[in-house]
C-alpha cells in the first residue's frame, strides 16, 4: 500500500492536523513504509479468530450509581486558554 | 549515597546516617552537576522536594512511614502531578500544569517518596530512542554519543547516572524494558491492570501500563509494592490483592523451567547481545533452572499488529488536545477549523503526526476490517502462543533488544528501522503480560538486558527470578564512568 500527497492532506484534514505542503512527500513515503510494514499481516489466515480487544477478555465493571465527583470548573479553567465567565471561546461557529 | 539501593538507603535513614533532606539535596547537586550533559529532567523541582523530604524525615523520627518514606525519586512526565508542569514531552503540555495527581503520584507520594522533578520522554511516549521530545533528546551515560532508549529514556538515564535512587515509567510497546536494556538498569513492566492508569497520560489504552526503573529487582519489589493496586477511576484496573513481593525474592528457583522462544534467538541475531544472553541463561542453568526450547509462531507479527493498534487507538486518546481546554493554542485563529489544525499541527511533532496519520487511516471507513479488526485478530494469536507456552514453562527469556544502544541520529529519519527496535518487547504488551529487563552483561561496552518473561500477575516471580540472578552476578551494580 503506498499512499500519495493527495490521500496524505486527506488523511491529515480528518485528523485535523495541519502539515506544511513542503513535508507532504515525507509523510507520503513515511506512511507508505509503515502501512508495507503493517500488510506483513496478511501473510497469516485469521478467518474466524476472535479479535482482542481486551487483554485480559474483562468486561466493563459497573459501579452503584452514586454521585462521585463534584464540580471543579474555575481550577479545571484555569489552564484553558480563553474563557470568560465560565465558557470556553473559541471562534464563531455560526454566523 | 548515591551507590546505595533503596533498601539499603531505607536502612541509613533509620539508622539516622543522614536525613532525607541531606539525602534529597545529595540528589539535587547531582541533578545540577550531570545532568546539563545527558538532559534527562525536564523539570526539577528543588523546593517542593525538599519540603516533601522534611515530612518524610518527621515521619521517620516518629517511627513512621515504610521503605520510600523519605527517599528521592523521579517521574517520568507522563504522569500528572499536581501543580507541577506535566508536559508528556510535547510542545502541546508545555504550558500544561496538572490540576491533580495521578493516582501512581498519589500513591507514591503516600509512601513518602520525595518527587525530585520530571523525566524526559518521547513526546507522548512515541518513541524508542528519546529522540522525539519537544526538550531534546537525551543521552545515554555509558556513551553520551548513543541514545538512551525510549520512550522512558529520561527515566532510564536518571537510574543509570544515580540522579535518583528510582523513577517511574511507562511501556505501550517496550518503553520501560528497552531504556532499561540500553541503560543497564532493572525495569519492570507489570500485567495490564496491575497498576492503574488514572492521570497517566494516554497513548495506547488498552496496551500502557506503567512499572519501576530501578537499579535492582528488590528495589522495583518495593517500588512496584506501593505503585500496584486497584483503582475504582481506571475502569481496567484489576481488582485483585497485590502480594507481598519482597517476601517472594529470595523463593529457591531450582526446578525452574525457562522456556526459549526459538523465534527470539534467530539468525541475524546480534552477536554481542546472543552471547550475553546465553552467558545469562547458563548462569540460570548453575542456579538450578532447566531450559525448554519453546514456539511463539505469530510474534514475528506482533509489530505489524501493534502499529496498526497502538495508533488507531492514539489517533482516539490525542483529539482531546484541541486547543481549546488546555494545552497549546495557535494565535489568531480564523476559524473553530483553523484553530484545531493549526494548533495541533504546531503542537505536536512529526512522530506524534506521522501515528495521529497512520491510526486516523486504519480507522476510515473501508479500512477498519483490514486493519484494526486484523490486528486484533492477529493480537489474539499472539497472546494463545503465550498461553500454550506457560502450560510448559514457568517464564520465558531472551534478549530486551536486538543490539545496545545506537547512535543519536542513526535511526531518526527512518520510522521502520526504529520500530524494529521493539521487536522482542511489543508481544507481552499486545497479550498484557509482565515483563522485566535486567542487566546481564556488556556488548562493545555498552549494556545489554535479559529480558524475563511471565504469566499473568506473576510480577512475583518475575521479580524473584531477576533477584536470584542480581545475587549471583554483578552486572546491576556497574556504573558508568563518571558517574559512579
Amino acid at each position: 500500500m503506498s499512499l500519495d500527497a493527495s490521500e496524505v492532506k486527506k488523511i491529515a484534514h480528518l485528523a485535523r492536523l495541519a502539515i506544511d505542503e513542503a513535508d507532504v512527500p515525507r509523510y507520503a513515503s513515511n506512511l507508505s513504509d509503515i502501512l508495507s510494514l503493517v500488510e506483513q499481516m496478511n501473510r497469516v489466515d485469521t478467518h474466524g479468530v476472535v479479535p482482542m480487544a481486551h487483554p485480559l477478555d474483562m468486561n466493563q465493571r459497573l459501579r452503584p450509581d452514586e454521585v462521585s465527583e463534584t464540580v471543579e470548573r474555575d481550577r479545571y479553567q484555569a489552564i484553558a486558554p480563553a474563557v470568560e465567565n465560565g465558557l470556553y471561546l473559541v471562534p464563531k461557529v455560526i454566523e | 549515597m548515591h551507590d546505595k539501593s533503596i533498601r539499603e538507603l531505607a536502612d541509613s535513614l533509620r539508622a539516622g546516617e543522614f536525613s532525607s533532606e541531606e539525602l534529597t539535596r545529595h540528589f539535587l547537586d547531582r541533578i545540577e552537576r550531570h545532568d546539563g550533559g545527558l538532559n534527562s529532567f525536564i523539570t526539577v523541582c528543588a523546593e517542593e522536594a525538599l519540603e516533601a523530604a522534611r515530612v518524610a524525615d518527621q515521619r521517620l523520627r516518629a517511627g513512621e512511614g515504610g521503605a520510600l518514606t523519605g527517599i528521592p525519586m523521579a517521574h517520568k512526565d507522563i504522569f500528572c502531578t499536581a501543580g507541577v508542569r506535566t508536559s508528556c514531552g510535547s510542545r502541546m503540555l508545555d504550558n500544561f500544569v496538572a490540576p491533580y495527581d495521578a493516582t501512581v503520584t498519589e500513591r507514591l507520594k503516600a509512601a513518602g517518596a520525595v518527587m525530585l522533578g520530571k523525566t524526559n520522554m518521547d513526546e507522548f511516549a512515541m518513541g524508542s530512542s528519546n529522540e522525539t521530545s519537544y526538550y531534546g533528546p537525551v543521552r545515554n551515560p555509558w556513551n553520551t554519543h548513543t541514545v538512551p532508549g525510549g520512550s522512558s529514556g529520561g527515566s532510564a538515564v536518571a537510574v543509570a547516572a544515580r540522579l535518583a535512587p528510582f523513577a517511574t515509567g511507562t511501556d505501550t510497546g517496550g518503553s520501560i524494558r528497552q531504556p532499561a536494556s540500553l541503560c543497564g538498569i532493572t525495569g519492570l513492566k507489570p500485567t495490564y491492570g496491575r497498576v492503574s492508569r488514572w492521570g497517566m497520560i494516554a497513548f495506547a489504552s488498552s496496551l500502557d501500563q506503567g512499572g519501576p526503573m530501578t537499579r535492582t529487582a528488590e528495589d522495583a519489589a518495593l517500588v512496584l509494592q506501593a505503585m500496584a493496586g486497584f483503582d475504582p477511576r481506571d475502569s481496567t484496573c484489576v481488582d485483585r490483592e497485590v502480594p507481598d513481593y519482597h517476601s517472594a525474592l529470595e523463593n529457591d528457583i531450582s526446578g525452574l523451567t525457562i522456556g526459549l522462544p526459538k523465534e527470539f534467538f534467530a539468525e541475524g541475531m546480534d552477536e554481542g547481545v546472543a552471547r550475553v544472553v546465553e552467558a545469562a541463561i547458563g548462569e540460570y542453568r548453575r542456579l538450578g533452572a532447566e531450559v525448554k526450547e519453546i514456539s511463539l509462531p505469530n510474534s514475528g507479527l506482533s509489530v505489524p499488529a501493534y502499529y496498526v493498534v497502538a495508533p488507531a487507538e492514539c489517533s482516539s486518546n490525542l483529539s482531546r488536545f484541541d486547543g481549546v481546554r488546555f494545552g497549546h493554542r495557535c494565535e489568531e485563529p480564523k476559524d473553530l477549523e483553523d484553530l484545531y489544525k493549526r494548533s495541533r499541527g504546531e503542537g505536536f511533532g512529526a512522530e506524534v503526526k506521522r501515528r495521529i496519520m497512520i491510526g486516523t487511516y486504519a480507522l476510515s471507513a473501508g479500512y477498519y476490517d483490514a486493519y484494526y479488526l486484523k490486528a486484533q485478530q492477529i493480537r489474539r494469536l499472539i497472546s494463545d502462543d503465550f498461553r500454550r507456552a506457560f502450560q510448559e514453562v514457568d517464564v520465558i527469556m531472551g534478549p530486551t533488544s536486538p543490539g545496545v544502544a545506537f547512535r543519536l541520529g542513526e535511526k531518526s529519519d527512518d520510522p521502520v528501522s526504529m520500530y524494529l527496535s521493539d521487536i522482542y518487547t511489543i508481544a507481552v504488551n499486545l497479550a498484557g503480560l509482565p515483563g522485566i529487563s535486567i542487566p546481564a552483561g556488556f556488548s562493545d561496552g555498552l549494556p545489554v538486558g535479559l529480558q524475563i518473561i511471565g504469566d499473568y500477575f506473576q510480577e512475583g516471580r518475575l521479580l524473584n527470578v531477576a533477584h536470584r540472578f542480581q545475587q549471583a552476578t554483578d552486572w546491576h551494580r556497574q556504573a558508568p564512568e563518571g558517574y559512579a
